[in-house]
């Protein structure tokens, strides 16, 4: 009885895996296939202006990108980009979860305000941004510092990167608040009142009950978040196109660059392999994180 | 020393009226229990008393101090949930301790006033674990222990047995009780089930739609019901009503025609009575008896042997009457069975649903839990030495 369930079991996977198969094999190729040809073209001379130039580069192209200071400098600023427009929105997400779970009118209405900013598309975003808000002549801070008094700032060449932060973060804000929102709701609002009557005012319980209870919804927002800004491109590409100088390039940025700018098919693909690499690096230790976090 | 008195309490959501003006007085050490239906009130009335939820109306005392403005931590009461609210992320002596952690108590005092309550519940082996490695009953002995720490002048539970599966619920209702003897606390208890109500309970208060329906002893609500709906609401199975018509009233009681057609004289005071004044009979199915020369009649519908009882649902005109009898009897379904009652034992309610007085205080609706332990006291082991 108990072999042929053993026995079963194999079984039923082979016949399970025959059926996944078209499947697994899809996204197998789908996956790859684009990861083959890009570590290929990294160990090949491929330039597009220069076509006569082919041929086994080795590590050539590697050897190149790591001893150019554009690539360390993109990988600062992904990391700095990361970073902050991480602190800014899970710290301002779980503030305004808190805010938004608070009982007021309207707050429905302001609930659906608060999130519509992930609506928006990245391209129109950064325009808005751009043009309305931190444009030095036209946009509403310049407008608002005039009326202050005070000197227009022009955003994007002075604070380039803070800019960049800035729009992703109001961008992003939204997705954390959307999350920590719902993971509010489950809180038990007796381990509140139980905290209430243990003495806890309202800093205590933030700290002590609803901080620990979001942790987990925390740990996803910052693991989903994550992959998605480590690859921003669409923000730079409107608004400062990199610069100025490399002040925003980030290596999603800079692979664009050597690829379409440069033409350097090799070197871009040298690029994008490191770029995988870092990802990895990143999500092995994110992923170890949230899978501990998510166990206990 | 505590005592809660509440005074004309009110509360209102809205429009809607929960408790309709509650007096209540609790006196130190008692063991009071808030039992009605769902709905009631009981649980708004008991977040009162905590500071969780305001008063619209009335004074909430605590040994004479009003509080109605004091915040929950301040009022020196403890409360156990339903849900038990532990802290999910804390460890069982975290959870104990949190109280103490908020008020800047020091670690080692902190642990040892912990340990201290983890000994009177056995917990000590616990104190590391968090509370999803628990049981039911473990956690809801680590919410208890959360009250204990905190040194409350009054303990408030609410429902806290509700989650627990029938034996450990037995087994927490004694540990509870002893936990009252051993603490020498005011306790007050919600709860829906009259069991509950009826071994724990110094003093019960009936709720209804936000009124107190009664206020007494276990035995003095059980034996002496003020109105119909706590006659009905106390006691299990439900006690039986019947439609009767009056035919005199006398020095001895009220006589009563029976469905049936005998006449009964029912001992209760009936001078106010209306001489045309609909009266209702109530009688507990534990003291209908099976009688062949009974005054009632009817047909059995369902049995429900329980093996030391019998429950027998008889159809008699357009009710259904329950029969407790005993074990053994040979009864089968569609047997039609004659039953008596002791008239003493039955109750006469007006058109208003209101108990008329019974001539003749039943020897003990005075006892309370006090009396049971002196009258047990002395049949101890010990005494007999």
């Amino acid at each position: 009885m108990n072999r042929t369930r053993a026995s079963g079991r194999t079984v039923g996977g082979l016949r399970t895996l025959s059926l996944q198969a078209p499947a697994v094999t899809l996204l197998l190729l789908w996956m790859i296939v684009p990861l083959g040809m890009t570590i290929w073209f990294s160990f090949q001379r491929y330039n597009l202006l220069m076509p006569e130039m082919t041929g086994f580069a080795g590590l050539e192209n590697y050897e190149y990108l790591l001893t150019d200071p554009a690539l360390w400098s993109a990988m600062g600023t992904t990391l700095l980009l990361v970073g902050w427009v991480l602190v800014i929105t899970v710290v301002g997400g779980t503030l305004l979860a808190v805010l938004f779970q608070q009982d007021f009118a309207g707050r429905g209405i302001a609930r659906v305000l608060a999130i519509s900013p992930f609506f928006v598309m990245p391209t129109v975003s950064a325009l808005v941004w751009k043009n309305m808000m931190m444009h030095p002549s036209n946009g509403v801070l310049a407008w608002l510092a005039q009326s202050l008094g005070l000197p227009a700032l022009d955003w994007f060449s002075s604070l380039p990167l803070t800019s960049i932060i800035i729009i992703v973060s109001w961008q992003w804000l939204p997705f954390a608040l959307l999350i920590l929102l719902t993971a509010m709701q489950s809180l038990d609002e007796d381990q509140v009142e139980a905290a209430r009557m243990d003495g806890a005012g309202p800093l205590a319980i933030f700290f002590f009950i609803t901080l620990p209870h979001l942790k987990r919804a925390i740990s996803v927002v910052i693991m989903i978040e994550m992959i998605f800004l480590l690859t921003i491109f669409a923000e730079i590409f409107v608004t400062t196109s990199g610069g100025p100088g490399l002040a925003t390039t980030n290596l999603a940025y800079l692979i664009y660059i050597q690829a379409l700018l440069d033409f350097d098919v090799g070197m871009a693909s040298a690029g994008g392999v490191i770029a995988i690499i870092l990802a990895n690096i990143v999500a092995i230790f994110l992923v170890r994180m949230v899978a501990k976090n998510l166990e206990d | 020393m505590a005592t809660l008195q509440l005074k004309n309490i009110t509360k209102q959501f809205g429009d809607t009226k929960v408790i309709k003006g509650i007096d209540l007085d609790v006196n130190d050490r008692e063991f009071v229990v808030f039992v009605g239906p769902s709905g009631c009130g009981k649980s708004t009335l008991m977040r009162m008393i905590a500071g969780l939820e305001s008063a619209s109306d009335g004074d909430i005392l605590i040994d004479g101090k009003r509080m109605n403005e004091v915040g929950p931590a301040d009022r020196g009461l403890a409360m156990v949930f339903q849900s038990y609210a532990l802290y999910p992320h804390m460890t069982v002596e975290g959870n104990m301790g949190f109280s103490m952690r908020l008020a800047g108590v020091p670690k080692e005092e902190r642990r040892a006033k912990v340990l201290e309550a983890a000994k009177i519940l056995q917990l000590e082996p616990l104190l590391d674990r968090k509370p999803k490695a628990l049981s039911g009953g473990q956690r809801q002995r680590v919410a208890i222990g959360r009250a204990i720490v905190r040194n409350p002048s009054i303990f408030l539970f609410d429902e806290p047995l509700s989650n627990l599966d029938a034996a450990l619920r037995v087994q927490m209702r004694i540990e509870l009780a002893r936990l009252h003897e051993e603490l020498d606390a005011t306790m007050i208890y919600v709860t829906h089930d009259q069991i509950e109500a009826m071994t724990m309970a110094d003093k019960i208060v009936v709720l209804h739609d936000g009124v107190v329906e009664q206020v007494g002893s276990p035995m003095a609500l059980y034996h002496h019901p003020r109105n119909r709906f706590v006659a009905g609401f106390i006691g299990s199975p439900k006690m039986n009503f019947f439609t009767v018509e009056q035919q005199s009233i006398g020095d001895d009681g009220v006589t009563v025609r029976l469905p049936g057609g005998r006449p009964c004289t029912i001992p209760v005071a009936g001078e106010q009575l209306a001489s045309d004044e609909a009266l209702e009979l109530g009688i507990r199915p534990e003291h209908l008896q099976l009688d062949e020369n009974g005054p009632l009649s009817g047909q059995i519908k369902v049995l429900e042997r329980l093996g030391g009882q019998t429950s027998l649902y008889v159809q008699m005109g357009e009710l259904l009457i329950t029969i407790m009898a005993d074990g053994d009897v040979a009864y089968r379904v569609n047997d039609t069975v004659q039953f008596s009652f002791a008239a003493e034992r039955a109750h006469l309610f007006d058109a208003q649903g209101l108990a008329l007085e019974s001539l003749s205080q039943h020897p003990l609706a005075s006892l309370t839990r006090q009396d049971n332990r002196a009258a047990t006291e002395p049949a101890a082991p010990g005494a007999q030495v």
